[in-house]
């Protein structure tokens, strides 16, 4: 391209700005403003008694006031939590007795009656097809409660409420306020809360959001907490409290996250992503009734049909892997039994044990199947009945019959408290590092956005086992 | 080939209107490119949608669209590619989205550009729509969540106001695809050459400033006799923008 000779045109800039001085910025700002006001005086008539304005200032009085903003947080985040508990019930057993009960044996009386070999039928419907049969059942239920009513609340225009609670909290944290955002995002899915942090201008903050990202409870972890939380943690009061109890357990946890998060904000933008904390506006809209079916159609279509393919696509590989490990003998035992073995010193360090850590080793590409391979390699480890053979997951209709088998795995309250503070604090899923390095292009800021939660989950958990040990 | 004879309906303005052809992401030899602007949550998003007919996430937080978003629609046999820009409030400031939306307003040479503003809040929405009049000069404000508008009990002269743009103003209720058609009638008359813009200029400048401002504009469109928005360059240039600077020696804009 050619390049213009710009010097006169530079100079003459120069010594006009001289003769107007400085204010020009001002100037021609305040001119907009003028010409604005002049014509929406021309063209705009408003009649200004109590209209929507007037109630939108009351509502927005209540949830952003100081006493009631947080409460009333807590009790959207509670409400949502426990209508995808209650709701999700059903649809998942109906899901799992279809997909697991009926259709599972049904494949594998076809795989027999067409002469498949064990391994293959083994490989394909016990390893591939459970590992998709299960995450289907388990998420699917719980996603398609959880997205739609998310959706409806952002449609109505609560988070940037949710923005103007938390900003307080973020500056001094040295992050930025639109992080409410993302990391509310993240309660979702935590691949979209990490794409969602463009939103925020700073590099430097942004990378602060999407490092934290990962203590926003996702949506592949939701089952998990809401299962050990019923079986244990609803086990220790009365049973007519019990629900209640479980329910408070994993909103603790929820809110336990959004404290690491501050807590890590806050140390990353006082050591290696020093800097200031930027402005910025953030208009709160106007509430808006949302458009209930569209909305619902959306969510599920855009959110809900996505995630749940990306966690099949990493399911498949991963039941594969499962039932390989289960059945590949090294000596007299499988490579499981020996993964299990080498990591089960450390595990008891930790308040885990080796099935543990091995299940979330191999659940890196996707947390909705934790809880299925540490129930499948529990069942292999101890011989407990009720399995469905090496390297089969499966799904336990009762709660009390899943809590049965991970008691004789050796579980105890400690166990359990410890798998929801691992189940928090642990790396994140294969999908959210390789958006993280897609939206960094950092190998090193991935690799801390990796690392730095497992460090914290292995802390955590170390102290607690500990001092859970010396108490008791 | 043997064609039809047209029925009445078939060549009648409003049965096009009602034969819009949404074509999603399909943005291949297009006609004319419109650009979609406006302050963040006006609902640009879900303009965007009801013309194209993707579904483009819309939500109710300012700066939900963080990249731009493509789409096209065909109206009498011409194909309309609609680039989604971030929501501004302005394109002075240096802000990434702001960059995004200065820079294709300014550089990608868009057919036209749609500004969406929030009825209910038009007078700070004015301030983005201005300075947009200077950078472009053919332009159509979208009126929307005319909605929201009524239940806070503004009226707004639209007529008038188009008067004072000088642009065509299509008040709409996007969210239920009122006032579509019509923006898309407006869109395809502006585009064509059917209607002529005569956008407003910023007229409350100080008068020394004034001056100033034309010598300057007057240099630049010596120099670069295509330049349409030689004004705005002057602003840019006065308030020292280096970007601004740069798009003038190597001609990007022209």
């Amino acid at each position: 391209m050619e390049t213009k000779n710009i010097d006169k045109i530079i100079e003459l800039s120069n010594e006009l700005r001289w003769q107007i001085g400085d204010d020009f910025h001002d100037n021609l700002t305040e001119a907009i403003y003028a010409d604005a006001s002049k014509i929406v005086e021309k063209t705009v008539v408003k009649d200004n008694k109590k209209g929507a304005f007037y109630l939108n200032a009351k509502i927005d009085q209540i949830v952003t006031s100081k006493i009631w903003g947080f409460p009333i947080m807590l009790l959207l985040l509670g409400l949502v939590l426990w209508l995808t508990i209650v709701g999700a019930n059903y649809p998942s057993s109906m899901l799992a007795s279809l997909l697991l009960d009926t259709i599972h044996p049904f494949l594998k009386e076809g795989a027999s009656f067409l002469g498949f070999p064990w391994w293959l039928s083994g490989f394909l419907i016990d390893g591939v097809y459970l590992a998709v049969a299960w995450v289907i059942a388990v998420m699917l239920p719980p996603m398609a409660i959880f997205f739609p009513l998310f959706t409806l609340l952002e449609d109505f225009g609560y988070l940037p409420r949710v923005a103007f609670n938390m900003d307080a909290l973020f500056k001094k944290s040295g992050a930025h306020g639109k992080q409410a955002l993302t990391m509310s995002m993240g309660f979702g899915c935590n691949a979209a809360g990490v794409v969602a942090t463009r939103i925020i201008d700073s590099p430097r903050e942004r990378l602060i959001a999407i490092i934290t990202n990962n203590f926003s409870l996702c949506n592949g972890r939701w089952p998990t907490q809401i299962l050990l939380a019923t079986i244990f943690i609803g086990a220790v009061v009365p049973s007519s409290y019990s629900s209640f109890v479980s329910l408070a357990a994993v909103v603790g946890i929820a809110v336990l996250g959004i404290f690491f998060m501050f807590f890590f904000s806050w140390a990353l933008s006082k050591t290696v992503l020093k800097g200031e904390v930027s402005t910025f506006n953030l208009e709160l809209p106007p509430y808006r009734t949302p458009l209930f079916w569209k909305t619902i159609y959306t969510s599920l279509i855009d959110r809900t049909l996505i995630v749940l393919w990306r966690a099949i696509v990493f399911a498949a590989p991963a039941g594969a892997v499962i039932w390989l490990i289960s059945n590949v003998f090294i000596g007299d035992q499988s490579i499981a039994v020996h993964l299990i073995h080498s990591l089960d010193g450390f595990g008891f360090l930790l308040g885990l044990n080796g099935v543990i850590l091995l299940a979330y080793i191999v659940a890196i590409p996707a947390n909705e199947i934790v809880i299925p391979s540490i129930l499948m390699l529990t069942v292999m480890v101890t011989g407990a009945v009720g399995g469905a053979g090496a390297g089969v997951m499966f799904e336990l209709d009762s709660v009390t019959a899943t809590g049965d088998i991970l008691r004789s795995g050796g579980w105890t309250l400690l166990t359990a408290v410890n798998v929801m503070l691992f189940s928090l604090l642990h790396n994140p899923c294969s999908t959210t590092i390789y958006t993280i390095y897609k939206e960094t292009k950092s190998t090193k800021w991935t690799v801390v956005a990796t690392i730095l939660p497992i460090v914290a989950g292995f802390i955590i958990t170390f102290l607690v086992a500990q001092i859970w040990r010396i108490m008791s | 080939m043997k064609t039809a004879t047209k029925s009445a309906c078939d060549t009648c303005v409003h049965y096009d209107v009602e034969g819009v052809k949404r074509l999603g992401v399909d943005t291949t030899n297009v006609d004319f490119v419109i650009a979609l602007a406006g302050n963040p949550n006006t609902g640009k998003s879900t303009v965007f949608n009801a013309l194209t007919g993707l579904r483009q996430h819309t939500g109710n937080w300012p700066g939900k669209t963080v990249t731009r978003a493509e789409g096209a629609f065909e109206y009498q046999h011409q194909k309309y590619k609609l680039i989604d820009l971030p929501g501004t409030y302005s394109l002075m400031s240096r802000s990434e989205d702001e960059e995004v939306a200065r820079n294709f307003i300014l550089f990608g040479k868009p057919t036209l550009t749609v500004i969406v503003v929030d009825a209910s809040r038009l007078e700070r929405n004015l301030n983005l729509v201005l300075q947009i009049l200077e950078i472009s000069s053919n332009a159509i404000l979208c009126l929307n969540l005319m909605d929201e508008a009524k239940k806070n009990k503004i009226t707004i002269d639209y007529r008038s106001l188009s008067r004072e743009l000088g642009i065509p103003v299509v008040p709409t209720i996007a969210r239920s695809k009122e006032g579509i058609p019509e923006l898309i009638t407006a869109i395809s008359d502006l585009a064509n050459g059917k209607i002529i813009c005569k956008p407003h200029k910023i007229k409350s400048i100080p008068k020394h400033v004034e001056e100033a401002v034309q010598k300057l504009s007057a240099a630049i469109k010596k120099e670069y006799p295509n330049v349409s928005n030689s004004r705005w360059l002057a602003f840019r240039v006065l308030e020292g923008d280096t970007h601004i600077l740069e798009a003038l020696k190597t001609g990007a804009f022209i």
